[in-house]
């Protein structure tokens, strides 16, 4: 058993920890003293910080040599992570964009796609949206409605409604998935185009959560047209390429901070403030609980490194990391809070904050009850259940249901 | 980083599936509720495989191994339910080990039986060490103990502990002028009384142990070693519970994928299928937990009581857990002796209260991170 880096991982890891020491103070204080707090303040900042970043190599450094990558594998990217962590800077601002969508484009995009897009992508110049969820296709991610209709000069009219897009406010661009053929089965009529988000026709609207704050925005799309070379990895092949991206975002979440922050030791210390809730037996025992579970995400993130570096690449088993971290938090923030008391519910307190955005993380990046289907699926080998929309062209699966919902 | 079992270890795991293999301890677990002679003898076979020098360094006559070579070999004994000799053996050799007992090459060679008397560490609201109670909440203070040169002299009760009730050598930890010392009793000394017996679970001999100025040999060694004794106990209660959660959880997939109900299998449904799911999650940390607690013995003493109470905490929820799903999948026949999952829930039943029980293991991952304990620096 080694917790140690192998040589080679050694030297990189001293390689970028050297450029973050010399580095490090240009990057935007986001917490703390001093900290910026304007969003559109910070994301400026961050974004000339993910220049910086990209500059020095540490910015999408799985990409390909030949569109600004170093060509390393997940273990150097999970060592770059650990050392942002450690020096307590920030990551680069597009995550989305670097981490899923420049990978998918690298993966089924043109040459002259990867030409155009990849540079400004990473260096922060361009930031990028993923456009894939709508109000009716979330976990059924294959039901997306938006409509792309082919002009007869070759472009396409898209039409349609857009929801969950982080980053729509930044962006420049979006990966977006419409439905191209309604009369082929759900699966099979969808394509994946590049949208300018400045296109005439698109509308940005914030989404506000339960804290107030709008990490996310719905985006509606009136007879906007895209050009014929903007679709990505073939027209009514928008299935596959999405597969890529979401391959790419479990890789991202899985080997980035899987706990978001949340530990055992954060919230000892707020509710250890208060010596009779740290000798009260039920709070002991709650408090051990959820921290044990949150411990077993940290190490069960050192055993996937660990298998990453013996050649497996995460599975779906990675979402049980998610359920657990999501469901203790939110033990935690109730058990903080009963501590606490209404103080606890102050808006501007960090509990408040919390408590707030854990209901809708139990749902982002696919819901508890999504995650433990796949997962009894693809893991356990459990048979799903049985489907209705299976061979039955996507637009009398729509008739299907709206006959359904009127009964 | 590498957290992959060595070849060594991947032999250790084979060769102790192999050994339990030879003894049908399922079958024998629920012949044994009714009769105690049918359970095979599994002292000589530890001795044999070797699992009682686990922990006893060479120069001792034993293998050397670390804590967690030791929970491999818990592991795949929870997986068929053996009543290997493992919790209250393993610690005693080690304390004897570190403490220059030199009968412990004897332990080693399973020659003669020795098994330690399970003592709680004190915490920020139990202020001195203390022993599992024969019932009740309130737990008494560990025996009492009085040292004269390399002897020690104890007065006390220590109940339901593994392995006692047929062990030769008794590995006490008592209090002298409030300070932990341990010592070794021969079971057979003057003022020494031994009940033995089970509860739920045939499989697991406890023995509750009254000394009555009960004299013996003192051992060399410190207080965190004493306490470390406890938390390798934690440690291979949940790698114990960790392997029959995996086998638990195995049975019911298979059970889920095979049994049909309103024309499609069980493990279809949802409420089936998030539930084995839990199962997994739990076993999930469980294990993960318990690769930690490992770590922490071989490489961070200062991490042991957090990462073996963590991995006693979750392995012992896992345990729970599993052992009410595994009957509930399997619907009413589950309940009954037809099944082998009663089995395993007397297991679980027992182990969530035995050295100290779940509840005491969770307390302590609490009263780590209070006292600003827990883990060291995150890598």
């Amino acid at each position: 058993m080694d917790l140690n880096d192998t040589p080679e991982q050694a030297e990189y890891r001293a390689k970028i920890r050297a450029w973050l020491d010399e580095h490090k103070d240009e990057a935007p204080i986001l917490q703390g003293e001093g900290a910026i707090t304007d969003p559109d303040e910070v994301a400026r900042e961050q974004r000339k910080w993910q220049a910086k970043l990209a500059e020095g190599g540490l910015a999408g450094a799985t990409w390909p040599t030949e569109y600004g990558g170093q060509g390393v594998g997940p273990i150097e990217s999970v060592i770059i992570n650990q050392e942002l962590q450690r020096a307590g800077v920030p990551n680069v601002f597009d995550v989305i964009g670097v981490g899923m969508l420049g990978p998918t484009i690298i993966a089924h995009g043109t040459e002259e796609q990867k030409d155009r897009y990849l540079g400004p992508m990473l260096n922060g110049d361009e930031v990028w949206c993923q456009m894939f969820s709508e109000p009716a296709a979330g976990s059924d991610l294959a039901a997306v409605q938006t409509r792309a209709v082919q002009q007869d000069d070759g472009s396409w009219k898209l039409n349609g409604q857009k929801v969950w897009t982080t980053n729509a406010q930044y962006a420049t661009y979006g990966l977006m998935l419409a439905r191209t053929n309604p009369e082929a089965h759900k699966h099979k009529g969808m394509t994946m185009f590049i949208l300018p988000m400045d296109a005439e026709g698109v509308t940005i609207r914030g989404l506000r959560q339960i804290s107030g704050e709008a990490e996310f925005n719905e985006v509606f799309l009136d007879d906007v047209v895209v050009d014929a070379d903007s679709v990505v990895g073939g027209v009514d092949n928008g299935w596959g390429t999405g597969l890529t991206t979401l391959m790419f975002e479990r890789l991202t979440i899985g080997l980035g901070s899987s706990s978001f922050g949340y530990r055992g030791r954060r919230f000892a210390e707020a509710l250890g403030e208060d010596e009779v809730a740290s000798r009260n037996s039920e709070v002991r025992h709650d408090f051990g609980e959820l921290a044990a579970e949150l411990e077993a995400v940290r190490w069960s993130g050192y055993r996937a490194i660990s298998a990453l570096q013996g050649g497996q690449i995460p599975g779906p088993e990675f979402g049980l990391a998610k359920i657990t971290t999501v469901n203790c938090a939110i033990k935690a923030g109730d058990l903080v809070a009963d501590v606490i008391g209404p103080e606890a519910l102050a808006e501007e307190s960090e509990w408040a904050y919390m408590i707030s955005f854990l209901p809708g993380l139990k749902s982002a990046g696919g819901t508890e009850e999504i995650l433990r289907n796949t997962i009894g699926e693809r893991v356990l080998g459990l048979p799903p259940e049985p489907r209705l929309d299976k061979g039955v062209p996507f637009s009398e699966l729509r008739a299907i249901e709206k006959e359904g919902a009127a009964a | 980083m590498n957290l992959e079992l060595s070849d060594e270890q991947e032999f250790l795991r084979e060769a102790t599936a192999g050994a339990l293999s030879r003894v049908k301890t399922v079958e024998e677990a629920r012949e044994a509720l009714e009769d105690e002679a049918a359970l095979t003898d599994l002292w000589p076979v530890a001795a044999e495989a070797g699992w009682l020098g686990l922990l006893v360094s060479e120069e001792n006559g034993g293998a050397g191994l670390s804590a967690y070579d030791a929970m491999l070999v818990a592991e795949e004994a929870g997986k068929v339910l053996a009543g290997a000799p493992l919790l209250g053996t393993l610690p005693a050799s080690m304390l004897m080990d570190l403490g220059g007992d030199d009968r412990v090459a004897a332990v080693a060679a399973g020659e003669t039986k020795a098994a330690w008397l399970p003592a709680a560490p004190p915490s920020s609201v139990e202020d001195q060490w203390t022993v599992d109670p024969i019932e009740g909440m309130d737990r008494p203070e560990a025996p009492q103990a009085e040292v004269k040169g390399d002897e020690v002299t104890f007065t006390g009760t220590v109940a339901w502990a593994p392995d006692a009730g047929e062990a030769d050598l008794l590995v006490v930890v008592g209090l002298d002028g409030g300070s932990p010392v341990a010592g070794v009793v021969e079971a057979s000394a003057d003022g020494v009384t031994v009940e033995s017996g089970w509860r739920y679970d045939a499989t697991r001999k406890l023995g509750t142990i009254t000394l009555a100025e009960a004299t013996g040999r003192k051992l060399d060694v410190d207080e965190d070693e004493i306490s470390r004794a406890w938390y390798l106990t934690q440690a291979l209660i949940a790698a114990e519970s960790v392997g029959t959660v995996a086998t638990a959880l195995e049975t019911s997939v298979e059970y889920a994928k095979e049994r049909y109900t309103f024309g499609r299998a069980i493990g279809s449904y949802q409420a089936i299928k998030h539930s084995l799911v839990e199962i997994m999650r739990r076993l999930d940390n469980a294990r993960s937990l318990c690769v930690y607690a490992g770590y922490a013995f071989a490489d961070s003493p200062a991490e042991i009581p957090y990462a073996a109470a963590a991995a006693r905490s979750v392995a012992g929820g896992a345990l729970d857990y599993a052992g009410r799903q595994q009957i509930q999948v399997h619907g009413g026949i589950g309940a009954t002796w037809e099944h082998d999952a009663p089995l395993y829930f007397r297991r679980s039943q027992l182990n969530r209260r035995l050295v100290g029980g779940t509840s005491m293991a969770t307390d302590r991952v609490a009263e780590e991170l209070f006292q600003g304990r827990g883990p060291v620096a995150a890598v």
